[in-house]
């Protein structure tokens, strides 16, 4: 397929008298991981949620794939369903690890439950606690399970919102290696980060979110090491953005 | 082995007041959970105009007078009323709809807080792993299903404890309409103070049985 695999074009969004999305555009090609960075406040989770759907946006519009996603209405269950989005603070459902991560092939009715889920665990080195309660996991462990759950129905497009936030080194390396795998299978990825870091080390291309507006996007070499924006040449050099 | 001290009521007796007060709590804590699960479940899912005003009244509705639910059913089903054509006046059927008039707001009530508790986050994860309305409604219900059956238990409780709107609607009439709560007024009134105070005692065996079940059930949830 040509053209972009997402696409996010003039989306306002407010909550009250706060504007926080102000006419923003965005869009991605197949095999890009996009770091979404900016500060606290900017809107990230906001568009993080709009993208999948959660959210409705004031005006605008997203695609996914060319098909248009709609808000409140059933019809746009296919949409959803070809994207997956991974939050900060993952929930956990009452049920063992195992159950957790084929959740989502149960709702949608898949026959090869076992040897996906097996795959998914084995990928972020959870099979030996497949029958734990979820409830039991560590932090780092529970966002691994997380992950393979968000990713064992092979969506095409992968949301992730400080995914690895106050993870330990270990974690955040099975985590970020997990991504990379899925980024070369699969299609796209948007990661809200506030690890610049971690944007270098494993995004392709990085956009700067600020005012309710993407500022700036561009190849993550070009975007770091030379950035056209002020506000952006400031944000990466640590200066206090807000 | 007679049972009683000085009163009529016999070991059959007891047995059938027993099975009588089992029934129809049962089956009206079962019919009020039929209809409050799903409208608890949808008031702490949806948001919708006058919400506040239902929720209101559902935490009112917990203190709703026995006596005064006993007088209403008695209003629509005695032969002048709405329902008088049942010709349910004095029979258990009477006595569970009496009950269910207790029950339902007290399950309602519970299971919207259950539900509301966990909506949010789980309503979020159900739909970005594709689940569609009906699958997100059904996950928030399971993961609060613990909240659900306490529910359930505190509604039981209530109606297998209750006595004003039964002896109403009901008449505590021998093999007939007479359960525990209404054997053990009559067996005060009669001055038999120990054997009533024996039938609380089998009033709390039940209870404990019934809740026994429904916490196994609960810890099983917890568990899991």
């Amino acid at each position: 397929m040509s053209g972009p695999v997402l696409e996010a074009a003039g989306i306002c969004k407010s909550f009250g008298v706060k504007e926080v999305l102000k006419d923003l555009d965005l869009s991605m090609d197949r095999g890009e991981l996009v770091a979404l960075v900016g500060p606290s406040g900017s809107g990230k989770t906001t568009l993080l949620r709009i993208l999948n759907g959660l959210t409705k946006p004031d005006i605008g519009q997203v695609s996914v794939m060319g098909e248009v996603l709609r808000f409140c209405n059933g019809s746009d269950l296919s949409v959803r369903r070809r994207m997956s989005y991974l939050s900060q603070k993952p929930v956990a459902l009452r049920s063992t690890v195992w159950d957790n991560v084929a959740y989502p092939l149960r709702l949608r009715g898949f026959t090869d439950v076992d040897r996906r889920v097996s795959g998914a665990l084995e990928h972020v080195s959870l099979m030996d606690m497949r029958d734990r309660p979820a409830c039991t996991l560590s932090g780092g462990e529970l966002q691994r399970m997380a992950f393979a759950r968000a990713t064992v129905y092979e969506p095409e497009i992968l949301l992730l919102d400080e995914f690895t936030a106050h993870l330990d080194p270990y974690n955040i390396t099975v985590l970020e290696r997990a991504v990379k795998d899925y980024l070369e299978e699969r299609g796209a990825v948007v990661m809200v980060t506030h690890n610049l870091f971690q944007a270098k080390r494993i995004s392709s291309s990085a956009a700067f979110l600020f005012d309710g507006r993407i500022v700036e996007k561009g190849a993550t070499a070009s975007f770091f090491e030379y950035p056209e924006d002020e506000r952006t040449l400031a944000f990466v050099n640590g200066e206090m953005v807000f | 082995m007679r049972l009683d001290r000085g009163g009529d009521l016999v070991e059959s007796d007891l047995v059938n007041v027993v099975l009588l007060s089992i029934f129809v709590s049962t089956t009206a804590t079962l019919l009020a959970s039929a209809i409050g699960i799903p409208l608890g479940s949808i008031m702490g899912l949806r948001s919708f105009r006058g919400k506040e005003i239902l929720r209101t009244v559902t935490y009112t509705l917990y203190g709703f007078p026995p006596v005064v639910a006993g007088l209403l059913v008695y209003m629509m089903v005695s032969s002048g009323g709405p329902l008088g054509s049942l010709g349910i006046l004095f029979t258990p059927a009477a006595m569970i709809l009496a009950q269910m008039v207790l029950v339902f707001p007290i399950v309602t009530g519970l299971t919207m807080s259950a539900v509301s508790e966990v909506a949010g986050d789980v309503k979020d994860t159900a739909m970005t792993l594709g689940a569609d309305d009906w699958q997100t409604a059904i996950t928030v219900m399971s993961e609060a299903r613990i909240g659900i059956v306490s529910a359930i238990m505190v509604g039981f409780g209530r109606a297998i404890a209750e006595v004003g709107a039964v002896m109403i609607v009901g008449g505590n009439i021998k093999w007939h309409t007479r359960v525990l709560t209404t054997s053990i007024v009559l067996e005060t009134r009669r001055g038999n103070f120990e054997y009533a105070m024996a039938l609380g005692v089998v009033l709390l065996a039940v209870a404990m049985m019934v809740f026994y079940v429904l916490k196994r059930y609960q810890d099983g949830g917890v568990r899991a």
